[in-house]
C-alpha cells in the first residue's frame, strides 16, 4: 500500500522547535548509500528442513517487502502443519542420531565455523537486514551482525565446558527446541536462540517473523555450507498460524519465544499442563531516569540511543524519560536540538540515523498511539527533518505533558516515540519507573555512584543500565521481570535454559 | 548572567563523550559535500609557524601560501589567518596587506605563560601595536590546577583589556588539564572572562587537540550561547594533519552548534601541515587523481 499525504503528514499540534540553533542550512551531507549490488536475493525461498530446501506442502507463498520502498523483495514459503511436523521429525531424528553421538568439542567446532562464516559475509548480511527490515545500515553493520557472530563465538566456547558451568550437576540437552523470533533484530535474535541451543546439544526448529525472514533463510545457506548434520537446524517460514503449530506440536521439548506480551500470554496458556519448558522474552516500557547531577549532554545522547535505536523497535527501549524537575527544561531543550540533527531516511545510506518502520501494520499502530496521546492531552514535538515520500517513516517524536495514567505512558508503542515526565525525589522516580506491568530494562543517569546502586537495586527490571543504554554482550544475561518475560538468555544463565540439570 | 562557581564542576561522562565522537566519525562525507567541506576547512585555517628558528623569509613564504594556497587553482579560498610569534607580526602584516587575511599572534609568554602578568600584558600590547588582528593567549595552567580560578579569570580579563580591538583566543592547553571536567571548567572560565575564542592547545604539548576535548568545548560554547546569546568561537590546534580529520572536526561542529558556526568567524583550525593535505584532496576531487606531494609547496 502506498501512503497518502495525510497519513504521512499527520497534523498533530504545531511543533514549536524552540531552537535558535540551525542544523540544516549549510553543508548537507550528500547521499552515501551502501551498495547492494553484491547481495543475491532469490525470487522465492523454500523451507529449510532436514538439511534441504523443500517446497511447502500446500504450495503457498507470501510476499515480503522492503518497508523503505514498498517494493516486493522476494517470496517465502508458508509452512503448514505438515511442514512443521516434518521439521520436528527431522530435528528429533538428528537429536537421537548423529548430533548426540558427536563429541561436545565437535559441536563447538560447528558453532565456531558458523560464527566465522557470519563474519566473512557480514556485509552481505548487514545489507539484507537493512533492506528487509528497514533498519539503518549503520546499525545492522555495527550492531546486529557483529553481535550475532559474537553470540556464536561465545556459545561455541561453552559447548565442551558445560560440566564446568554447573558444578555438581550433570547437564543434559532438552531435545527438540521450537524457537519463534521477532522482526526487530531478525539475525541477532536467531543467534540468541540457535547458538545456546546447539551448544547444549539440542536441535532446533526456528521460525523467523513473517516480515523479516530473509537473513534467516541466508543463515540456512550457511548451515548447509558449514556441513552441520541434517536436521540439527530447521528453519521454516510463516505467520502466526505456523508459530502456533510449533507451540502446539507434541514432540517439542522446549519453546523459546521473543515477541509481544500478548502473544506470550497465548503461548503460556497453550503450554499450561504440558511438560514443555519455555522461555519468553516479551515487551517492555523502560524508564530512563535522569537525576540533576547527571552529565546532561551525555544523558541527552543516551536518550537518543535509548529510544531512537532501531526506530524504537526495541523491547528494552527507554521509552519513558523520567527527568528530575530542576533540569527538565534544559534537558528537553537540548534533546530537541539534538533531534534536529537526526537523519531519517534510506536505511542503506551510511548517514541515516533512523530508518523505516518495519511494516505497514506497525506504522499504523504507532500513528494510532500518537493520536491517542494527542487525545489524552499530550504536547507533541517532532523534528523538522525531511522524510522520504515512499515507504513507512515516522519522525522522531517527544510527548510531553503526559502522566502515569495515560495510555502512551502505560503501553508499549514500539516506535520512535518518547514520553517525558518529571520527578522531584528518587523515591518518586522509582515508584513511577516500577508502575507498569512490564519490567525488562531501565536506565539510571547520575554522576554519583552510590545513587546508581541505591536506585538501580530498587528498580523491578531485568536490566538496569547506568550512564549508558542499549548495550548488549553475549556474556550478559537478559530477560524480564513481571509481564516482560520468563527466563534468561545470554551468558551462563542462557545455557541453563537449554539444559536438564540433574 | 551570574558567574559560575568554579569550585564546582559540570559533570562530564568521559566514556559517553568518546562514544559520541566515534559515532560522529561514522558520518560518510562524499562527493559535493566533501568538496564543500574541504574548501570550508581551508578557509578556516590559521596557517601557523611557531618555531625558535622562524625567520622573516619563512613568514613571508607562509604569507604567500596563505594568499594563494595552490597556484593552479586560483578560485580556491584563502586561509583565515597567519599565526606567528609577536616579533614576526609586522612582517606578516606587511605582506598580507589588502588580502583580508588576518594576522594572529601568540602572546603572554607563549607557550608556557610562565612570566609575570605585567610581562604578559606587555607582550600582548606589543603584538597588537605591531598590527596583530588576533591574539592567542595561554592560561596559567599551574594556577588553574591549584584551584586559583579567580586568578586565572582575572588574568584573562586583563589580557582581554590589553588586546583592545584585537580578537582574543584563549588557549586552555587541554593536554595539561587532563580531565574533561577541567576542560569544561577552563572553557567556562575563559568565555566568562571575555575570550572571543577558546582554543585547545599550543601545539607544544602532547596530546594537542583531540576530538573528544573539542566536543566538550563545543558543548560549553553551546551552553554559554543558551544562557547569554553570545557566540564564542572554537579553535582546535595541533595534531590535525589530514583532510579526513578536518572533515571529522567539521561534523562535530555542524552537529553540535549548527550552521552558524561553520565559518571562519567562529571556527578555526590551528595547523601547519594540514593545508597541503586538504589541497591534495581538493585537487583529487576535481581531477579524479591524486597528485604527487611534490606539486604542493612546503612552507
Amino acid at each position: 500500500m502506498s501512503q497518502t499525504a495525510d497519513t504521512k503528514e499527520k497534523p498533530y499540534k504545531p511543533t514549536s522547535p524552540n531552537s535558535k540553533l540551525d542544523f540544516a542550512s549549510i553543508w548537507e551531507y550528500d547521499p552515501a548509500p551502501e551498495s547492494s549490488d553484491h547481495v543475491e536475493i532469490k525470487d522465492k525461498y523454500e523451507l529449510f528442513i532436514n538439511g534441504k530446501f523443500v517446497k511447502p506442502s500446500k504450495g503457498r507463498y507470501f510476499k515480503s517487502t522492503n518497508p523503505a520502498t514498498n517494493k516486493v523483495l522476494t517470496e517465502f514459503a508458508e509452512a503448514t502443519q505438515k511442514d512443521v511436523d516434518s521439521a520436528v521429525k527431522a530435528a528429533r531424528k538428528a537429536f537421537e542420531g548423529e548430533w548426540s553421538s558427536i563429541s561436545a568439542k565437535s559441536r563447538g567446532k560447528y558453532l565456531f565455523r558458523l560464527a566465522r562464516m557470519l563474519q566473512e559475509r557480514a556485509r552481505e548480511f548487514a545489507v539484507l537486514e537493512s533492506m528487509d527490515g528497514g533498519k539503518p545500515i549503520r546499525e545492522s553493520r555495527d550492531v546486529d551482525v557483529p553481535l550475532a557472530a559474537a553470540h556464536f563465538f561465545y556459545y561455541a566456547g561453552w559447548a565442551d565446558k558445560l560440566d564446568y558451568a554447573f558444578p555438581g550437576k550433570t547437564p543434559e540437552p532438552l531435545g527438540v527446541c521450537g524457537q519463534i523470533i521477532p522482526w526487530n533484530f531478525p539475525l541477532l535474535m536467531l543467534a540468541w536462540k540457535i547458538a545456546p541451543a546447539l551448544a547444549c546439544g539440542n536441535t532446533v526448529v526456528l521460525k523467523p517473523a513473517e516480515t523479516t525472514s530473509l537473513t534467516a533463510m541466508k543463515f540456512a545457506e550457511l548451515v548447509k555450507d558449514a556441513g552441520l548434520p541434517d536436521g540439527v537446524v530447521n528453519i521454516i517460514t510463516g505467520a502466526g498460524q505456523t508459530g502456533a503449530e510449533i507451540v502446539n506440536h507434541k514432540d517439542i521439548d522446549k519453546i523459546a519465544f521473543t515477541g509481544s506480551t500478548g502473544v506470550g500470554k497465548l503461548i503460556q496458556r497453550s503450554l499450561a499442563g504440558t511438560d514443555k519448558k519455555f522461555t519468553l522474552e516479551l515487551g517492555g516500557k523502560g524508564a530512563f531516569i535522569v537525576f540533576e547531577d547527571a552529565a546532561i549532554d551525555q544523558a541527552v545522547e543516551g536518550v537518543i540511543n535509548a529510544i531512537f535505536f532501531n526506530q524504537g523497535h526495541v523491547c528494552c527501549a527507554g521509552s519513558r524519560l523520567l527527568v528530575q524537575e530542576g533540569i527538565a527544561d534544559l534537558l528537553i531543550r537540548k534533546l530537541k536540538d539534538r533531534m534536529e540533527s537526526l537523519i531519517v531516511g534510506d536505511p542503506l545510506d551510511k548517514n541515516t540515523d533512523i530508518g523505516a518502520i518495519n511494516s505497514e501494520q506497525q506504522y499504523e499502530t504507532i500513528n494510532k498511539y500518537l493520536e491517542i496521546g494527542v487525545e489524552e492531552g499530550a504536547d507533541v514535538f517532532q523534528c523538522k527533518c525531511s522524510i522520504p515520500d515512499a515507504g513507512y517513516f515516522i519522525r522522531p517524536t517527544l510527548l510531553t505533558n503526559v502522566s502515569q495514567a495515560n495510555t502512551v505512558v502505560q503501553e508499549e508503542i514500539f516506535g520512535p516515540v518518547l514520553t517525558i515526565q518529571t520527578f522531584r525525589t528518587a523515591d518518586e522516580a522509582i515508584e513511577k519507573a516500577n508502575n507498569t506491568p512490564f519490567g525488562l530494562a531501565g536506565g539510571v543517569w547520575t554522576d554519583k555512584g552510590s545513587k546508581i546502586f541505591k536506585v538501580g537495586s530498587e528498580l523491578r527490571s531485568g536490566v538496569v543500565w547506568a550512564n549508558t543504554y542499549n548495550k548488549f554482550d553475549p556474556t550478559s544475561p537478559f530477560g524480564g521481570y513481571k509481564e516482560s518475560g520468563v527466563g534468561r538468555e545470554g551468558g551462563l544463565h542462557g545455557l541453563s535454559a537449554y539444559l536438564k540439570l540433574n | 548572567m551570574n558567574l559560575t562557581d568554579f569550585t564546582t564542576s559540570v559533570p562530564i561522562d568521559h566514556v559517553a563523550v568518546e562514544e559520541r565522537v566515534s559515532r560522529l566519525n561514522k558520518r560518510s562525507i562524499k562527493k559535493g559535500s566533501k568538496v564543500q567541506a574541504l574548501k570550508l576547512a581551508l578557509s578556516m585555517m590559521d596557517l601557523t609557524t611557531l618555531e625558535g628558528k622562524d625567520s622573516p623569509g619563512k613568514v613571508i613564504q607562509l604569507c604567500q601560501k596563505a594568499k594563494k594556497p595552490y597556484a593552479a587553482m586560483p578560485d580556491i579560498p584563502t586561509v583565515a589567518a597567519v599565526c606567528v610569534y609577536p616579533n614576526m607580526v609586522k612582517v606578516a602584516k606587511d605582506h598580507l596587506k589588502g588580502s583580508g587575511i588576518h594576522v594572529a599572534s601568540v602572546a603572554t609568554a607563549f607557550p608556557s605563560g610562565m612570566a609575570p602578568l605585567s610581562v604578559r600584558i606587555d607582550d600582548t600590547k606589543f603584538a597588537v601595536e605591531q598590527g596583530a588582528d588576533e591574539v592567542d593567549m595561554v592560561i596559567s595552567r599551574g594556577a588553574f590546577l591549584a584551584g586559583e580560578f579567580n586568578l586565572v579569570f582575572d588574568e584573562i580579563a586583563a589580557i582581554k583589556e590589553a588586546c583592545g580591538k584585537a580578537h582574543l583566543k584563549v588557549i586552555l592547553e587541554t593536554g595539561e588539564l587532563h580531565t574533561y571536567e577541567n576542560v569544561r571548567k577552563a572553557s567556562d572560565l575563559a568565555m566568562q572572562a571575555g575570550g572571543d575564542f577558546i582554543k585547545t592547545s599550543t601545539g607544544k604539548i602532547s596530546p594537542a587537540a583531540t576530538q573528544p576535548v573539542t566536543l566538550v568545548m563545543l558543548e560549553a560554547i553551546r551552553d554559554y550561547y543558551y544562557k547569554t546569546g553570545k557566540k564564542i568561537g572554537m579553535k582546535p590546534a595541533g595534531g590535525i594533519r589530514t583532510a579526513k580529520q578536518a572533515l571529522q572536526y567539521l561534523v562535530l561542529v555542524k552537529e553540535t552548534l549548527g550552521a552558524e558556526w561553520l565559518n571562519n568567524e567562529l571556527f578555526r583550525f590551528g595547523a601547519s601541515s594540514l593545508a597541503n593535505d586538504v589541497l591534495m584532496q581538493i585537487v583529487k576531487q576535481e581531477t579524479g587523481q591524486y597528485q604527487s606531494p611534490d606539486y604542493f609547496s612546503i612552507d
